[in-house]
Protein backbone atom coordinates (compact mmCIF):
# COMPACT_ATOMS: atom_id res chain seq x y z
CA UNK A 1 0.00 0.00 0.00
CA UNK A 2 1.79 3.97 -0.95
CA UNK A 3 0.69 6.78 -1.42
CA UNK A 4 1.87 8.11 -4.75
CA UNK A 5 3.25 11.00 -4.98
CA UNK A 6 0.95 13.31 -7.02
CA UNK A 7 -2.08 12.08 -4.79
CA UNK A 8 -0.34 12.88 -1.98
CA UNK A 9 0.58 16.66 -2.87
CA UNK A 10 -2.97 16.91 -3.79
CA UNK A 11 -4.10 15.96 -0.94
CA UNK A 12 -1.68 18.38 0.97
CA UNK A 13 -3.12 21.25 -1.21
CA UNK A 14 -6.30 20.81 -0.72
CA UNK A 15 -6.03 20.45 3.00
CA UNK A 16 -3.81 23.61 3.02
CA UNK A 17 -6.00 26.12 1.05
CA UNK A 18 -9.09 24.69 3.23
CA UNK A 19 -7.36 25.81 6.13
CA UNK A 20 -6.45 28.89 4.68
CA UNK A 21 -9.99 29.41 3.25
CA UNK A 22 -11.94 28.38 6.24
CA UNK A 23 -9.24 31.14 8.66
CA UNK A 24 -11.44 34.23 6.66
CA UNK A 25 -14.49 32.91 9.07
CA UNK A 26 -16.98 32.21 6.40
CA UNK A 27 -16.18 28.89 5.80
CA UNK A 28 -16.50 27.04 2.01
CA UNK A 29 -19.59 25.57 1.22
CA UNK A 30 -17.05 22.31 1.46
CA UNK A 31 -15.99 22.81 5.30
CA UNK A 32 -19.74 23.82 6.64
CA UNK A 33 -20.77 20.45 5.24
CA UNK A 34 -17.68 18.83 6.65
CA UNK A 35 -18.75 19.93 9.88
CA UNK A 36 -22.19 19.19 9.67
CA UNK A 37 -21.78 15.63 8.58
CA UNK A 38 -19.11 15.27 12.03
CA UNK A 39 -21.86 17.33 14.32
CA UNK A 40 -24.90 14.29 13.20
CA UNK A 41 -21.79 12.11 13.79
CA UNK A 42 -21.30 12.94 17.05
CA UNK A 43 -24.34 13.12 18.22
CA UNK A 44 -24.86 9.48 17.21
CA UNK A 45 -21.75 8.51 19.57
CA UNK A 46 -23.02 11.12 22.35
CA UNK A 47 -26.54 9.49 22.48
CA UNK A 48 -25.38 6.14 22.15
CA UNK A 49 -23.21 6.48 25.01
CA UNK A 50 -25.96 8.17 27.20
CA UNK A 51 -26.85 6.52 30.27
CA UNK A 52 -29.38 7.37 33.38
CA UNK A 53 -27.30 6.12 35.64
CA UNK A 54 -24.58 8.39 34.84
CA UNK A 55 -24.90 11.45 37.45
CA UNK A 56 -23.04 14.26 38.56
CA UNK A 57 -21.10 13.90 41.76
CA UNK A 58 -20.96 17.07 43.52
CA UNK A 59 -19.70 16.52 46.69
CA UNK A 60 -21.38 17.43 49.46
CA UNK A 61 -19.25 20.04 51.20
CA UNK A 62 -19.14 21.62 47.90
CA UNK A 63 -19.92 25.55 47.83
CA UNK A 64 -22.63 26.67 45.66
CA UNK A 65 -22.33 29.68 43.45
CA UNK A 66 -24.82 31.68 45.21
CA UNK A 67 -25.07 35.30 43.85
CA UNK A 68 -22.24 34.39 41.98
CA UNK A 69 -24.46 32.13 39.87
CA UNK A 70 -24.86 34.12 36.54
CA UNK A 71 -28.24 35.24 35.14
CA UNK A 72 -29.08 34.82 31.84
CA UNK A 73 -32.35 36.07 29.62
CA UNK A 74 -32.78 37.24 26.62
CA UNK A 75 -35.49 40.66 26.69
CA UNK A 76 -34.15 43.63 27.91
CA UNK A 77 -35.21 43.28 31.36
CA UNK A 78 -35.51 40.50 33.66
CA UNK A 79 -38.56 38.68 32.14
CA UNK A 80 -41.43 38.72 34.94
CA UNK A 81 -44.76 36.70 35.15
CA UNK A 82 -47.24 39.61 34.66
CA UNK A 83 -50.45 37.95 36.27
CA UNK A 84 -52.84 41.40 36.48
CA UNK A 85 -52.10 40.96 32.16
CA UNK A 86 -51.62 37.15 31.67
CA UNK A 87 -53.60 35.60 34.68
CA UNK A 88 -52.31 33.02 36.65
CA UNK A 89 -49.02 31.33 35.59
CA UNK A 90 -49.65 27.67 34.94
CA UNK A 91 -47.76 24.85 33.20
CA UNK A 92 -48.85 23.08 29.81
CA UNK A 93 -47.25 19.87 29.68
CA UNK A 94 -49.28 18.52 26.64
CA UNK A 95 -48.30 17.52 22.84
CA UNK A 96 -48.15 13.73 22.09
CA UNK A 97 -49.55 12.51 24.84
CA UNK A 98 -52.52 10.72 26.16
CA UNK A 99 -53.34 13.18 29.07
CA UNK A 100 -51.97 16.51 28.68
CA UNK A 101 -52.42 18.78 32.05
CA UNK A 102 -51.70 22.15 32.74
CA UNK A 103 -50.93 22.42 36.08
CA UNK A 104 -50.79 25.94 38.57
CA UNK A 105 -47.38 26.24 40.41
CA UNK A 106 -48.97 24.95 44.14
CA UNK A 107 -50.20 21.92 41.97
CA UNK A 108 -46.68 21.82 40.71
CA UNK A 109 -45.14 22.01 44.67
CA UNK A 110 -47.24 18.88 45.12
CA UNK A 111 -45.53 16.83 43.18
CA UNK A 112 -42.94 14.36 44.50
CA UNK A 113 -40.07 16.65 44.66
CA UNK A 114 -36.43 16.04 43.95
CA UNK A 115 -33.57 18.37 45.28
CA UNK A 116 -30.31 17.84 44.35
CA UNK A 117 -26.91 20.01 43.94
CA UNK A 118 -25.37 19.46 40.82
CA UNK A 119 -22.98 21.44 38.13
CA UNK A 120 -24.39 23.84 35.62
CA UNK A 121 -22.60 23.69 32.59
CA UNK A 122 -22.34 26.70 30.34
CA UNK A 123 -21.29 26.87 26.60
CA UNK A 124 -18.75 29.11 27.49
CA UNK A 125 -16.65 27.33 29.41
CA UNK A 126 -17.77 27.75 32.99
CA UNK A 127 -19.28 25.79 35.93
CA UNK A 128 -21.48 26.63 38.82
CA UNK A 129 -23.27 24.46 41.48
CA UNK A 130 -26.52 25.20 43.10
CA UNK A 131 -28.68 23.28 45.10
CA UNK A 132 -32.28 22.44 42.59
CA UNK A 133 -35.39 21.45 44.08
CA UNK A 134 -38.51 20.92 41.59
CA UNK A 135 -40.03 18.07 39.71
CA UNK A 136 -38.71 15.30 37.01
CA UNK A 137 -39.43 15.77 33.86
CA UNK A 138 -39.87 11.98 33.85
CA UNK A 139 -42.79 12.01 36.63
CA UNK A 140 -44.14 14.73 34.93
CA UNK A 141 -44.29 12.24 31.51
CA UNK A 142 -45.83 9.52 33.82
CA UNK A 143 -48.67 12.28 34.50
CA UNK A 144 -49.15 12.90 31.05
CA UNK A 145 -48.59 9.64 29.61
CA UNK A 146 -46.56 10.00 25.84
CA UNK A 147 -47.87 8.31 23.34
CA UNK A 148 -45.38 6.34 21.39
CA UNK A 149 -44.82 8.92 18.27
CA UNK A 150 -42.93 10.93 21.40
CA UNK A 151 -39.55 11.03 20.52
CA UNK A 152 -38.25 14.92 21.70
CA UNK A 153 -39.39 17.11 23.78
CA UNK A 154 -39.94 20.97 23.34
CA UNK A 155 -39.36 23.47 26.77
CA UNK A 156 -40.93 26.76 25.87
CA UNK A 157 -41.32 30.08 28.26
CA UNK A 158 -42.15 33.79 28.30
CA UNK A 159 -38.38 35.24 27.85
CA UNK A 160 -39.70 36.06 24.50
CA UNK A 161 -39.55 33.26 22.02
CA UNK A 162 -36.82 31.45 24.04
CA UNK A 163 -37.25 27.64 23.90
CA UNK A 164 -34.91 24.24 23.07
CA UNK A 165 -36.11 20.60 22.21
CA UNK A 166 -34.40 17.92 23.71
CA UNK A 167 -34.10 14.37 22.75
CA UNK A 168 -36.22 12.11 24.75
CA UNK A 169 -33.48 9.97 26.94
CA UNK A 170 -32.05 13.08 28.03
CA UNK A 171 -35.09 14.86 29.42
CA UNK A 172 -35.93 11.55 31.28
CA UNK A 173 -32.91 11.48 32.83
CA UNK A 174 -33.49 11.08 36.48
CA UNK A 175 -31.51 14.66 37.36
CA UNK A 176 -33.88 16.56 34.42
CA UNK A 177 -35.90 18.84 36.74
CA UNK A 178 -38.49 21.10 36.26
CA UNK A 179 -36.81 23.45 39.14
CA UNK A 180 -38.81 25.97 41.35
CA UNK A 181 -36.35 26.01 44.03
CA UNK A 182 -32.53 27.08 43.99
CA UNK A 183 -30.18 26.90 47.23
CA UNK A 184 -33.44 26.50 49.26
CA UNK A 185 -35.48 29.66 48.32
CA UNK A 186 -38.19 29.91 45.72
CA UNK A 187 -36.67 30.85 42.01
CA UNK A 188 -35.99 33.71 41.68
CA UNK A 189 -36.76 36.34 38.48
CA UNK A 190 -33.42 36.34 37.30
CA UNK A 191 -33.11 32.86 37.58
CA UNK A 192 -36.06 31.93 35.76
CA UNK A 193 -38.95 32.16 38.27
CA UNK A 194 -41.97 30.66 38.90
CA UNK A 195 -39.93 27.68 37.15
CA UNK A 196 -37.56 26.61 34.83
CA UNK A 197 -35.77 23.72 33.61
CA UNK A 198 -32.78 22.59 34.64
CA UNK A 199 -30.20 19.39 34.58
CA UNK A 200 -26.64 18.75 34.10
CA UNK A 201 -26.96 17.01 31.49
CA UNK A 202 -26.79 19.48 28.94
CA UNK A 203 -25.26 22.83 28.83
CA UNK A 204 -26.97 25.56 29.67
CA UNK A 205 -28.32 26.72 27.05
CA UNK A 206 -30.83 23.71 26.61
CA UNK A 207 -32.34 24.61 30.43
CA UNK A 208 -35.11 26.51 29.35
CA UNK A 209 -35.99 29.87 32.14
CA UNK A 210 -39.65 31.13 32.64
CA UNK A 211 -41.07 27.72 31.57
CA UNK A 212 -44.60 27.71 30.39
CA UNK A 213 -45.10 24.58 28.25
CA UNK A 214 -43.37 21.29 27.56
CA UNK A 215 -44.42 19.83 25.24
CA UNK A 216 -44.08 15.88 24.12
CA UNK A 217 -43.31 15.67 19.76
CA UNK A 218 -42.07 13.27 17.35
CA UNK A 219 -39.93 15.76 15.96
CA UNK A 220 -37.04 17.84 16.84
CA UNK A 221 -38.27 22.06 16.86
CA UNK A 222 -34.66 23.03 17.24
CA UNK A 223 -34.35 26.34 19.32
CA UNK A 224 -32.98 29.27 19.87
CA UNK A 225 -29.56 28.94 20.47
CA UNK A 226 -29.65 25.45 18.30
CA UNK A 227 -30.99 27.59 15.18
CA UNK A 228 -27.78 30.40 15.44
CA UNK A 229 -25.86 27.66 14.71
CA UNK A 230 -24.50 25.94 18.25
CA UNK A 231 -25.11 22.26 18.68
CA UNK A 232 -28.52 20.90 18.90
CA UNK A 233 -27.46 18.23 21.31
CA UNK A 234 -25.26 19.66 23.40
CA UNK A 235 -25.24 16.90 26.37
CA UNK A 236 -22.57 16.91 29.01
CA UNK B 1 30.54 14.82 -0.43
CA UNK B 2 27.41 13.58 0.75
CA UNK B 3 26.13 10.34 2.62
CA UNK B 4 22.45 9.79 2.16
CA UNK B 5 20.12 7.82 4.02
CA UNK B 6 16.57 7.23 4.03
CA UNK B 7 15.52 8.72 7.33
CA UNK B 8 12.01 9.08 7.33
CA UNK B 9 9.20 6.60 6.30
CA UNK B 10 6.19 8.09 4.54
CA UNK B 11 3.98 7.28 7.23
CA UNK B 12 5.98 9.22 9.46
CA UNK B 13 5.90 12.08 6.56
CA UNK B 14 2.15 12.07 6.16
CA UNK B 15 1.60 11.90 9.89
CA UNK B 16 4.00 14.38 10.62
CA UNK B 17 1.85 17.05 8.08
CA UNK B 18 -1.25 15.90 8.52
CA UNK B 19 -0.71 16.42 12.62
CA UNK B 20 0.54 20.55 12.00
CA UNK B 21 -2.94 21.14 10.36
CA UNK B 22 -4.76 19.31 12.81
CA UNK B 23 -2.98 20.77 15.64
CA UNK B 24 -2.89 24.28 14.09
CA UNK B 25 -7.13 24.15 13.70
CA UNK B 26 -7.10 22.39 17.41
CA UNK B 27 -5.29 24.67 19.21
CA UNK B 28 -6.59 27.99 17.20
CA UNK B 29 -10.47 26.62 18.05
CA UNK B 30 -9.49 25.94 21.27
CA UNK B 31 -8.48 29.53 22.01
CA UNK B 32 -11.71 31.11 20.63
CA UNK B 33 -13.51 28.04 22.91
CA UNK B 34 -11.39 29.36 25.83
CA UNK B 35 -12.02 33.45 24.84
CA UNK B 36 -15.58 32.84 26.07
CA UNK B 37 -15.09 32.26 29.44
CA UNK B 38 -10.68 33.26 29.62
CA UNK B 39 -10.70 32.32 33.36
CA UNK B 40 -10.13 29.27 35.30
CA UNK B 41 -12.08 29.86 38.43
CA UNK B 42 -16.10 29.67 38.72
CA UNK B 43 -17.84 32.61 38.57
CA UNK B 44 -17.40 34.20 41.51
CA UNK B 45 -14.00 32.51 42.48
CA UNK B 46 -10.02 33.33 42.14
CA UNK B 47 -7.33 31.23 40.25
CA UNK B 48 -4.12 32.04 41.66
CA UNK B 49 -2.11 29.70 39.30
CA UNK B 50 -3.21 31.70 36.72
CA UNK B 51 -1.40 34.87 37.36
CA UNK B 52 -4.11 36.36 33.72
CA UNK B 53 -7.25 35.08 34.96
CA UNK B 54 -9.64 36.83 32.82
CA UNK B 55 -7.21 38.21 30.17
CA UNK B 56 -8.63 36.97 26.35
CA UNK B 57 -6.25 35.29 23.82
CA UNK B 58 -5.67 38.08 21.37
CA UNK B 59 -8.25 37.02 18.19
CA UNK B 60 -5.77 36.57 15.63
CA UNK B 61 -4.04 33.64 17.35
CA UNK B 62 -7.76 32.20 17.68
CA UNK B 63 -9.79 30.34 14.81
CA UNK B 64 -13.27 29.62 14.32
CA UNK B 65 -14.88 33.31 14.26
CA UNK B 66 -17.36 32.61 16.95
CA UNK B 67 -17.90 30.38 19.99
CA UNK B 68 -19.97 27.87 17.82
CA UNK B 69 -17.96 28.03 14.89
CA UNK B 70 -15.10 27.37 17.04
CA UNK B 71 -16.71 24.01 18.98
CA UNK B 72 -18.16 22.87 15.48
CA UNK B 73 -13.97 22.96 13.96
CA UNK B 74 -12.55 21.19 17.95
CA UNK B 75 -15.07 18.53 17.40
CA UNK B 76 -14.76 17.94 13.96
CA UNK B 77 -11.27 18.31 13.55
CA UNK B 78 -10.67 16.27 17.14
CA UNK B 79 -11.35 12.93 15.10
CA UNK B 80 -8.41 13.54 12.55
CA UNK B 81 -6.02 13.99 14.97
CA UNK B 82 -7.33 11.38 17.13
CA UNK B 83 -6.73 8.88 13.69
CA UNK B 84 -3.53 10.48 12.84
CA UNK B 85 -1.94 9.94 16.24
CA UNK B 86 -3.53 5.64 16.15
CA UNK B 87 -1.42 5.21 12.39
CA UNK B 88 0.92 7.11 14.29
CA UNK B 89 1.79 5.17 17.14
CA UNK B 90 0.55 2.37 15.33
CA UNK B 91 3.30 2.68 12.90
CA UNK B 92 6.31 3.39 15.85
CA UNK B 93 5.13 0.31 18.03
CA UNK B 94 4.50 -1.81 14.23
CA UNK B 95 8.13 -0.94 12.91
CA UNK B 96 10.11 -1.17 16.07
CA UNK B 97 10.40 2.45 15.67
CA UNK B 98 9.53 3.89 19.21
CA UNK B 99 12.84 2.62 19.91
CA UNK B 100 14.01 5.86 18.55
CA UNK B 101 12.12 7.81 21.32
CA UNK B 102 11.61 5.71 24.28
CA UNK B 103 13.33 6.62 27.38
CA UNK B 104 16.08 4.65 28.22
CA UNK B 105 18.92 4.83 31.07
CA UNK B 106 21.78 7.66 30.08
CA UNK B 107 18.98 9.85 28.52
CA UNK B 108 19.40 12.83 31.46
CA UNK B 109 22.94 12.64 31.16
CA UNK B 110 23.32 13.15 27.56
CA UNK B 111 20.71 15.41 28.24
CA UNK B 112 23.28 17.56 29.94
CA UNK B 113 26.10 16.23 27.99
CA UNK B 114 23.97 18.37 24.61
CA UNK B 115 23.04 21.35 27.07
CA UNK B 116 26.86 22.08 28.10
CA UNK B 117 27.43 21.81 24.32
CA UNK B 118 24.66 24.46 23.46
CA UNK B 119 26.65 26.58 26.20
CA UNK B 120 30.18 26.50 24.95
CA UNK B 121 30.99 24.25 27.87
CA UNK B 122 31.66 21.74 26.04
CA UNK B 123 33.47 21.63 22.47
CA UNK B 124 32.41 19.07 20.75
CA UNK B 125 28.29 17.69 19.43
CA UNK B 126 28.17 14.63 21.90
CA UNK B 127 27.78 11.45 19.49
CA UNK B 128 24.54 10.41 19.19
CA UNK B 129 21.79 7.86 17.19
CA UNK B 130 18.94 9.64 15.14
CA UNK B 131 17.80 12.03 17.38
CA UNK B 132 20.08 13.71 20.07
CA UNK B 133 18.98 13.35 23.66
CA UNK B 134 16.94 16.63 24.26
CA UNK B 135 15.20 16.06 20.94
CA UNK B 136 14.43 12.13 21.84
CA UNK B 137 12.99 13.92 25.52
CA UNK B 138 10.80 16.07 23.19
CA UNK B 139 9.17 13.65 20.44
CA UNK B 140 8.68 11.45 23.51
CA UNK B 141 7.23 13.87 25.73
CA UNK B 142 4.60 14.96 23.01
CA UNK B 143 2.88 11.78 22.51
CA UNK B 144 2.68 11.28 26.32
CA UNK B 145 1.19 15.00 26.31
CA UNK B 146 -0.61 14.23 23.37
CA UNK B 147 -2.75 11.42 26.02
CA UNK B 148 -3.07 14.03 28.81
CA UNK B 149 -5.04 16.16 26.21
CA UNK B 150 -7.16 13.87 25.07
CA UNK B 151 -8.46 12.29 27.69
CA UNK B 152 -8.69 16.01 29.44
CA UNK B 153 -10.63 16.80 26.77
CA UNK B 154 -13.00 13.73 26.65
CA UNK B 155 -13.46 15.20 30.78
CA UNK B 156 -14.65 18.90 29.83
CA UNK B 157 -16.54 17.38 26.26
CA UNK B 158 -19.15 14.74 28.77
CA UNK B 159 -18.47 15.73 32.09
CA UNK B 160 -21.33 13.52 33.52
CA UNK B 161 -21.66 10.85 30.34
CA UNK B 162 -17.84 10.18 31.16
CA UNK B 163 -17.74 10.98 34.44
CA UNK B 164 -15.10 8.23 35.20
CA UNK B 165 -12.67 9.75 33.21
CA UNK B 166 -13.22 13.73 34.18
CA UNK B 167 -12.95 11.93 37.97
CA UNK B 168 -9.59 11.52 36.89
CA UNK B 169 -8.39 14.94 36.92
CA UNK B 170 -10.56 15.81 39.93
CA UNK B 171 -13.44 17.59 38.40
CA UNK B 172 -14.81 20.15 35.30
CA UNK B 173 -12.68 23.06 36.80
CA UNK B 174 -9.31 21.09 36.67
CA UNK B 175 -9.63 19.26 34.18
CA UNK B 176 -10.56 21.80 31.73
CA UNK B 177 -7.17 23.79 33.39
CA UNK B 178 -5.18 20.56 32.78
CA UNK B 179 -6.34 20.17 29.30
CA UNK B 180 -4.95 23.97 28.55
CA UNK B 181 -1.60 23.73 30.48
CA UNK B 182 -0.98 20.53 28.67
CA UNK B 183 -2.06 22.39 25.45
CA UNK B 184 0.13 24.79 26.20
CA UNK B 185 3.43 22.74 27.14
CA UNK B 186 2.92 20.74 23.62
CA UNK B 187 2.63 24.09 21.76
CA UNK B 188 6.03 25.04 23.40
CA UNK B 189 7.70 21.99 22.83
CA UNK B 190 6.45 22.68 18.72
CA UNK B 191 7.90 26.42 18.99
CA UNK B 192 11.22 25.13 20.20
CA UNK B 193 11.15 22.23 17.50
CA UNK B 194 10.47 24.70 14.69
CA UNK B 195 12.69 26.72 16.28
CA UNK B 196 15.71 24.46 16.53
CA UNK B 197 14.72 22.90 12.86
CA UNK B 198 16.02 26.55 11.36
CA UNK B 199 18.56 27.35 13.87
CA UNK B 200 20.44 23.74 14.22
CA UNK B 201 19.30 21.54 11.23
CA UNK B 202 17.72 23.06 8.31
CA UNK B 203 18.59 19.94 6.56
CA UNK B 204 16.06 17.88 8.61
CA UNK B 205 13.40 19.61 6.26
CA UNK B 206 13.86 18.00 3.76
CA UNK B 207 13.95 14.45 5.73
CA UNK B 208 10.40 15.35 6.47
CA UNK B 209 9.27 16.22 2.59
CA UNK B 210 11.54 13.37 0.92
CA UNK B 211 12.58 11.30 3.62
CA UNK B 212 16.28 11.65 2.61
CA UNK B 213 18.68 13.02 4.77
CA UNK B 214 22.36 14.01 4.27
CA UNK B 215 24.48 12.50 7.36
CA UNK B 216 27.30 14.42 6.25
CA UNK B 217 25.76 17.93 6.98
CA UNK B 218 24.16 16.55 10.70
CA UNK B 219 24.61 18.90 13.33
CA UNK B 220 27.02 16.20 14.73
CA UNK B 221 29.29 16.25 11.72
CA UNK B 222 29.10 19.69 11.63
CA UNK B 223 29.57 20.55 15.37
CA UNK B 224 26.06 22.60 14.81
CA UNK B 225 24.80 24.85 17.62
CA UNK B 226 22.05 27.56 17.18
CA UNK B 227 22.85 29.42 14.75
CA UNK B 228 26.77 28.04 14.24
CA UNK B 229 28.10 26.17 11.43
CA UNK B 230 24.18 26.33 10.23
CA UNK B 231 25.43 25.54 6.65
CA UNK B 232 28.07 23.54 4.11
CA UNK B 233 29.32 20.12 4.39
CA UNK B 234 30.69 18.42 8.14
CA UNK B 235 34.12 18.68 8.97
CA UNK B 236 34.05 15.81 10.28
CA UNK B 237 33.62 12.28 8.45
CA UNK B 238 30.23 10.21 9.28
CA UNK B 239 31.47 6.93 11.07
CA UNK B 240 28.41 4.46 11.58
CA UNK B 241 26.92 3.27 8.55
CA UNK B 242 23.37 2.59 10.30
CA UNK B 243 20.87 5.37 11.10
CA UNK B 244 19.55 4.25 14.65
CA UNK B 245 20.66 4.33 18.26
CA UNK B 246 23.73 2.05 19.04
Amino acid sequence: MSLDRRRFLTISAATFSGTLLAACNKNPRGADKLLTLAESANESIERSIFRHDSMDRVPASAKVAGKDFPKYFISETVPMWDTAARGEWRLEVSGAVRRPVSLSLEALTKLPRVTQKVDHFCVEGWNARAVWSGVRVSDLARLVEPTADAQYVDFGGFDKGYHESWDMESAMHPATLVAYGMDGRMLSPAHGAPARVHSPVKLGYKNTKYLTRVVFMPARNGGYWSDQGYEWFAGT
Amino acid sequence: MSDLVKRNHWVIRVTHWVNVVAIVIMTGSGLRIFNAYPSFGRPGETFPLNPWEGQAIPAWLTFGGWLGGARHWHFAMMWLLLANAFVYLGFLFLHGEWRHIAPRRGDARDALEMIKFYLFVRRDHPHQGKHNALQKSAYFAMPVLGLIIVLSGLAIWKPITLGFITALFVNYKWARFIHFASMAVLLLLAVVHVFMVFAVDPYSLRSMVTGWYDRARSPEARNARPFYHLFGPGKQAPVRREDSQP
